[in-house]
């Protein structure tokens, strides 16, 4: 995403995000998650863009962009599942679900599969506790899951010949 | 007439200009209200009247594929139906939930409806055939408490048959949600029409802002964040502060793991959130305002900039607010995933763009805030509070709950309890009550262990403090905190030591590394942790856990850092044995630590249908097809994946 036709990163799509914030006091975490809605990531580059246009170091831009878990200074996989690790579904096992998900597609939290497919991600409570343990599957949050039915799922929207 | 803020109106004919405004604006609100009750008579008296609860739970339990049954149901039924959209009624364990309500019939609700029970639940409801895949929760009877002139309006669930309440509601009591999941969080009308802003408005038109603070202070409302600090006494501070602009900030970043109280309020009533802000804005004079919500609630955020855009139209929010001559006006600062912004300091920093690092106190926000301007910081429940404070009047409020502890404590009720969901309560009322009467007691005949207050930065307690009442000071008493409202129920399956361990590491995933003690201290706590779940450990250990707790706890900057070894140091008080049965026995009593257990089969139950086998990522469980299979320990890895499967309880844990 936010590529031009010879792989470079396209930083014009950041004009209209600066002019957005021009006015706004404490604009670079929410041009941040802009960036992040244009590229899926955040490219060196338009770290870089950042910090030029709002006239701040790049160490700064870069320690925000580090701070936040929200930020990925990586691409992600096409498909993310993450599974909710909030005390909660903690306690009624996504440590089993994410062996299953483990299993299947050999990637644990935080790690991207090498067809770039799939990133798999734990998170801290999603606020659905009461439907624990809950998974979310590209935005879409599942409550009350078991193992199966999320390994189904997931065999339904990721490419069939992906898993194992 | 009052003048606000810095800028002193002397010209008279300013006056009577602003006076004659104030009168044409509260007019137009006076003709919204009035249009927006004929609205609401006409959608709840409708000859048929659907809801689908739409929070997160909701949808994550599919109700956007019943909603869609039941437009389905409706067309093919040729009916003339009015279908809406509510808030989290709080019985998260029934989502998807819907209600109906036709021809003068009793309101009904029915609970988990998946989309393919939509037919079975319009045959009961029209037709009276049984219903075989869905349950009635109960009847919906609207209740209405009147005080001052003014009416709180909620619903409340009985027994169709006895006409009682049903056992979910008979103890709670609600304020802060008693709109979610009666009125379409989406519709400025639905709030208004219960009278909804009439509180900004007698604040407005006669009320000073001392009086205001006055109000909320005489109510003894404390601060529902954790702190439980007066919240009257706070806006005071703020307003005593003579440096403009001022901010009023509302605290929407609910990280604790477990808690889902704030997003149910601004997902089910966010107008009341907005109008408890304009009314703390008017009584500190300040001009702006920001709501910090965490990202991972996108349809929090999605609801309140509509409900921000509604407000604005109807001159509620901006300049001159109802012709008052005082302006403020409101914006979402959407977070970016950092526990440690709940902090108030740290959430400023947020706000500011930069790293969500707290920064010392004094001086307190009230003094130098964001941007180094006076600024009050308030949780969602709080501002949620207000206005039904105003409208209802502080001696009400005092009222309801204990002395110290007046009003009402809503918690997120989860774990092994058999009825989940989100709740409001009057303070006072004993764990015990909470857990089962309001929550149903622990599922599958299993022992109560313990309950978790507080969060990552709160405390465990067993058995023997059940009957603590829940408020501010007792919880603290006992060893817990009130906390924002996180309430987890472990049974005898949860290991304590594990339990501790989960914390530790939330806590140094979450630490913002500021402090060393905080952050250098939680890391090695977590090892120690580490090593007796493992059952490395040695009797040592829990003296160096204790060392490291006091290290911890006076050498933080931040509550963070203050409170993070509680959730480990409160276990270790009421749950000892288990420490030392993982250290002197190298057994987890629990059957968790996977360290210190084994898989086994039982022969006799087992039935040889090979699902387990199969299942095994280590391949350690073998047999033939119909006959008793074995696991290897060698290879058993003892995830547990091979129990979960197993549907003849044929696998157990020693």
């Amino acid at each position: 995403m936010g590529r031009a036709d010879n792989g470079a990163v396209d930083l014009s799509l950041m004009d209209p995000v600066f002019e957005r914030y021009r006015e706004q006091k404490g604009p670079l975490i929410p041009i941040l998650q802009r960036a992040q809605g244009i590229y899926s990531y955040l490219p060196p580059e338009v770290l870089q863009v950042i910090a030029g246009r709002l006239g701040v170091a790049l160490g700064k831009v870069y320690g925000v962009a580090t701070f936040y878990s929200q930020f990925y200074l990586e691409p992600r996989g096409k498909h993310v599942l993450r599974l909710c690790d909030g005390t909660a579904c903690h306690v009624k096992g996504t440590a089993i679900l994410m062996t299953a998900v483990q299993e299947e597609y050999g990637v644990g939290p935080g790690e991207t599969t090498e067809d770039g497919e799939l990133t798999v991600e734990t998170v801290y409570c999603l606020g659905s506790c009461a439907l624990a343990p809950v998974a979310v599957l590209d935005d879409e949050v599942m409550g009350r899951m078991r193992q199966e039915t999320l390994l189904r799922k997931m065999r339904k929207q990721l490419k069939p010949e992906h898993s194992a | 007439m009052r003048i606000m803020h810095c800028e002193t109106y002397n010209a008279q004919y300013v006056l009577e200009e602003e006076d004659r405004m104030a009168s044409i604006e509260a007019e137009a609100l006076a003709t919204a209200r009035e249009e927006a009750r004929r609205r609401w008579e006409a959608k709840t008296s409708a000859d048929v009247y659907v809801t689908v609860g739409t929070g997160t739970c909701g949808l994550a339990a599919g109700a956007k594929d019943t909603l869609a049954a039941i437009q389905k149901e409706i067309e093919k039924r040729h009916l003339t139906a009015v279908i809406g959209e509510v808030g989290c009624v709080g019985m998260c364990s029934f989502e998807p939930m819907v209600e109906m309500q036709a021809g003068g019939k009793d309101r009904l609700n029915y609970g988990q409806v998946r989309s393919g029970d939509v037919p079975e639940i319009f045959a009961s409801y029209f037709e009276g055939t049984p219903l075989k895949e869905t349950v009635i929760v109960g009847q919906v009877v609207p209740t209405v408490t009147r005080r001052n002139g003014h009416a709180l309006h909620s619903l409340s669930f009985v027994d169709p048959e006895t006409s009682e309440k049903i056992a979910f509601h008979q103890k709670q009591l609600r304020i802060v949600l008693s709109n979610c999941g009666l009125i379409d969080p989406e519709s400025i009308d639905d709030y208004l029409a219960l009278d909804g802003y009439q509180a900004l408005e007698t604040v407005l038109t006669g009320m000073t802002p001392e009086q205001v603070i006055k109000e909320v202070t005489e109510s003894g409302l404390r601060g529902r964040g954790g702190a439980g600090f007066p919240a009257g006494v706070k806006w005071g501070f703020a307003r005593k502060t003579q440096n403009w602009p001022k901010y009023v900030i509302c605290n929407a970043d609910e990280g604790d793991p477990g808690a889902f109280m704030d997003r149910s309020v601004l997902e089910g009533d966010p107008h009341s959130v907005i109008e408890g802000m304009i009314i703390a804005a008017y009584a500190i004079g300040a001009q702006y305002g920001y709501i910090y919500c965490r990202a991972e609630y996108p349809i929090a955020i999605r609801r309140l900039e509509i409900a921000l855009e509604q407000a604005r139209e109807l001159d509620l929010l901006g300049e001159s607010i109802l012709g008052s001559g005082f302006d403020f006006d409101l914006y979402i600062k959407e977070g970016a995933g950092a526990f440690v912004c709940g902090e108030e300091t740290a959430l400023m920093a947020s706000i500011q763009g930069e790293r969500g690092q707290p920064w010392p106190r004094p001086p307190y926000p009230a003094v130098s805030g964001l941007w180094g301007q006076p600024s009050n910081v308030n949780n969602v429940k709080s501002y949620a509070y207000t206005p039904r404070i105003i409208r209802m009047g502080a001696a009400w409020f005092k009222n309801l709950g204990t002395e110290g502890s007046p009003g009402t404590a809503v918690f997120a009720l989860t774990g092994m309890v058999n009825r989940t969901g989100l709740i409001e309560v009057p303070m006072g009322i004993t764990l015990r009550e909470i857990i089962y009467d309001v929550g149903g007691g622990i599922p599958s005949g299993r022992k109560f262990k313990a309950v978790q207050t507080g969060g990552p930065l709160g405390g465990c307690l067993p058995e023997e403090h059940l009957d603590t009442p829940v408020d501010f000071d007792s919880l603290v008493e006992a060893g817990s905190v009130m906390g924002s409202g996180g309430m987890i129920v472990a049974d005898e399956t949860t290991c304590m030591v594990e339990f501790a361990k989960y914390f530790m590491q939330f806590v140094c995933d979450e630490s913002c590394g500021k402090c060393p003690p905080c952050r250098i201290g939680s890391t090695r706590m977590l090892e120690v942790l580490e090593r007796i779940t493992a059952g490395e450990g040695k009797l040592e250990d829990l003296d160096e856990i204790r060392r490291l707790a006091q290290g911890i706890e006076h050498g933080s900057l931040c509550a963070l850092g203050q409170l993070a070894p509680a959730p480990v140091m409160s276990t270790l008080l009421h749950f000892e044995d288990e420490y030392r049965a993982h250290i002197e026995e190298e057994r987890c009593p629990a059957g968790k630590c996977r360290a210190l257990i084994t898989y086994e089969i039982i022969e006799e139950l087992c039935t040889g249908c090979m699902v387990c086998a199969r299942k095994c990522p280590s391949k350690a469980i073998s047999g033939e097809k119909r006959e008793p299979h074995v696991i290897d320990q060698e290879l058993c890895e003892r995830c547990g994946l091979c129990k979960e499967v197993c549907k003849f309880d044929a696998i157990v844990v020693s």
